[in-house]
């Protein structure tokens, strides 16, 4: 064999290896979660009903108590609190950076929001307990401070780079020309970013959104240390709650695998994992959807 | 009393420290058509964006001079520059639809005028009619721009800028992207509209220049050499540096 056809193979070979890993990663992580979450219903004969909807949590009682309903819950609303609050500034930033004042943006803004992307989120969640909690407990009555807004908060700030700088990279996309083209119409400035750079970067915006959305629905860490961790279902946006990922990290050192309190969790982790899949659904169909 | 609708005196035009434009001075009567000429980098596109302040979107661009619309100084402090742009429309070499319906091309710049949707009907319909675009997409005006030739798109992009009912039209170089068919649709066009518009136009084909303007101005390093009657700059121009670019000896 001549060295180039050597080459080449060995390097077809090494990269399929590489893909065939990642695969076999991906697939044994599903069904490993697969497995265990569904055992919950399947051997623990617990009712995905229940599961799903029931607002009861105690695994350890007799009988156990297994719905998650507050966890989802808990999940749903402080990732949607986060988007509501990180969206509109985000893409205001965003905004600014790339049709405003392009040159600052460029030079100050984007290093900076990247920085705040690589900060680890236990960070967040220290400022967010010595900082954010205190001050929701001195500001409104009849809280402890942990709460559905602190978490909300907290997530806000941890998804806002993510969703400004995939939101600018959206608005940098729009051709010059077409801008060109409104301004020439005689539409003003503003008129050109609503009218036509906002609506033709629309996809890339709603994926920023999505990405900080499964961002905020995933993390773990900096959440638990600010939502209170209670099981009863909130009243308000004051009280505090929990999430499918804080009931995990908090709950899975106190299990043993192989007892339904362990599955159960791993049934909250399946529910994670659907929801991520959900997420990159939209995320492809978004894609396929063009502006026209 | 003239009819001239732009009058341009001294004008001049600075990148930063580089001049682009200098000293220019030249008329456009109504309802003509003048043609830009002249070789690559003489500074045609440049004084074209400078009549609908295009020119301003560029950093560290200067004009100085007076261009004159309809009497009034379109680089005073009075001027609204959307106001401006309104009544000078212009289309660009590439065409530029936006990422709407062909409908909403055109209803565009319409809508945010306070038009009614009777009102923008009509509008689209005798924008398209006009630009001679009409009866080819007449069925399908709620599908994207995108889905047309690029003949078409640049018809459209026509029809867009007349919507506005503009009093002249800036084409920078609108066939270069062309076929010879589409190209041949848009001269049409062009003789067709300056009826009703003042139009000039950008382009490198002198037979373009000689088919379809009234007059003719050739540019070269950023001074105006010659701007007369078009059938006299094709057979008897005055300058040897005209004579030169239009028998083809550079450029
Ligand atoms: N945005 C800009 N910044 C700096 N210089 C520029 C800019 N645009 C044009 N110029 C310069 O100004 C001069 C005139 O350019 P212009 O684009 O007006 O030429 P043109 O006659 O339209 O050429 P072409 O036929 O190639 O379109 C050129 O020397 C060019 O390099
Ligand atoms: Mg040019």
């Amino acid at each position: 064999m001549s060295k180039q056809k050597w080459e080449n193979t060995l390097g077809r070979t090494l990269t399929l290896i590489c893909a065939a890993i990642l695969l076999i990663t991906a697939i044994s992580i599903t069904y490993f979660i697969g497995s265990k979450g569904l055992a919950t219903f399947f051997k623990n004969d617990v009712s995905i009903g229940e599961f799903l909807t029931g607002t009861q949590w105690n695994p350890d009682g007799e009988p156990g108590k297994f719905g998650a309903f507050p966890f989802i819950f808990g999940s749903f609303v402080v990732t949607f609190l986060a988007v509501a609050i990180a969206a509109p500034l985000s893409i205001g930033a965003a905004i600014y950076m790339t049709e405003i004042k392009p040159r600052f943006g460029k030079k100050v803004l984007k290093p900076v929001i990247e920085l705040l992307v690589g900060i680890p989120s236990v960070v967040y969640g220290f400022i967010g307990l010595s900082v954010l909690v205190p001050f929701i407990r001195n500001t409104f009555d009849d809280t402890m401070g942990f709460s559905i807004l602190a978490g909300g908060i907290v997530l806000s700030v941890m998804i806002i780079p993510t969703i400004t700088s995939l939101a600018a990279d959206a608005l940098e996309a729009v051709p010059q020309d077409l801008r060109n083209a409104s301004l020439a119409l005689g539409a003003t400035r503003w008129q050109t970013i609503w009218r036509v750079v906002l609506r033709t970067a629309l996809p890339g915006i709603l994926t920023a959104m999505v990405l900080g959305m499964s961002r905020a629905f995933g993390e773990a860490l900096a959440v638990q240390m600010v939502i209170g961790n209670t099981t009863a279902l909130p009243t308000s946006i004051l009280d505090p709650t929990n999430t499918l990922t804080s009931g995990i990290t908090a709950n899975m050192g106190n299990t043993i695998a192989g007892t339904v309190a362990n599955n159960a969790l791993w049934s909250m982790s399946l529910l994670l994992l659907i929801m991520s899949f959900v997420f990159i659904l939209l995320i492809r169909l978004i894609g396929k959807k063009k502006v026209m | 009393m003239n009819n001239n609708i732009i009058e341009c005196s001294d004008v001049s035009i600075y990148y930063g420290p580089t001049q682009a434009i200098r000293n220019v001075d030249i008329t456009f009567p109504k309802s003509s058509v003048t043609a830009f000429i002249g070789p690559s980098g003489c500074g045609k596109s440049t004084f074209l964006r400078s009549l609908n302040r295009m020119n301003d979107l560029i950093p560290n661009t200067r004009v100085t001079g007076e261009i004159l619309l309809d009497k009034e100084d379109i680089y005073s402090d009075a001027i609204k520059v959307d106001q401006l742009r309104k009544k000078v429309g212009m289309v660009f070499q590439k065409p530029n639809p936006f990422y709407k319906s062909i409908y909403d091309n055109i209803a565009f710049a319409p809508k945010y005028y306070g038009k009614k949707k009777k009102e923008l009907d009509e509008i689209v319909e005798s924008s398209l009619r006009k630009a001679a675009l009409w009866d080819e997409v007449k069925d399908r005006l709620h599908k994207s721009a995108y889905a047309l030739s690029g003949g078409q798109q640049q018809r459209l992009c026509i029809a867009r800028a007349i919507a506005l009912k503009p009093d002249i039209l800036l084409l920078d170089e609108p066939t270069a992207s062309l076929d010879p068919l589409s190209t041949q649709k848009i001269e049409n066009l062009v003789v067709e509209l300056k009826q009703e518009y003042t139009i000039i136009i950008v382009t490198h084909n002198l037979h373009q220049a000689a088919r379809i303007s009234d007059s003719t101005a050739f540019f070269y390093m950023g001074n105006l050499i010659e701007h007369t009657e078009t059938k006299k700059m094709f057979t008897k121009p005055s300058q040897k540096k005209t004579e030169d670019y239009i028998t083809g000896r550079f450029g």
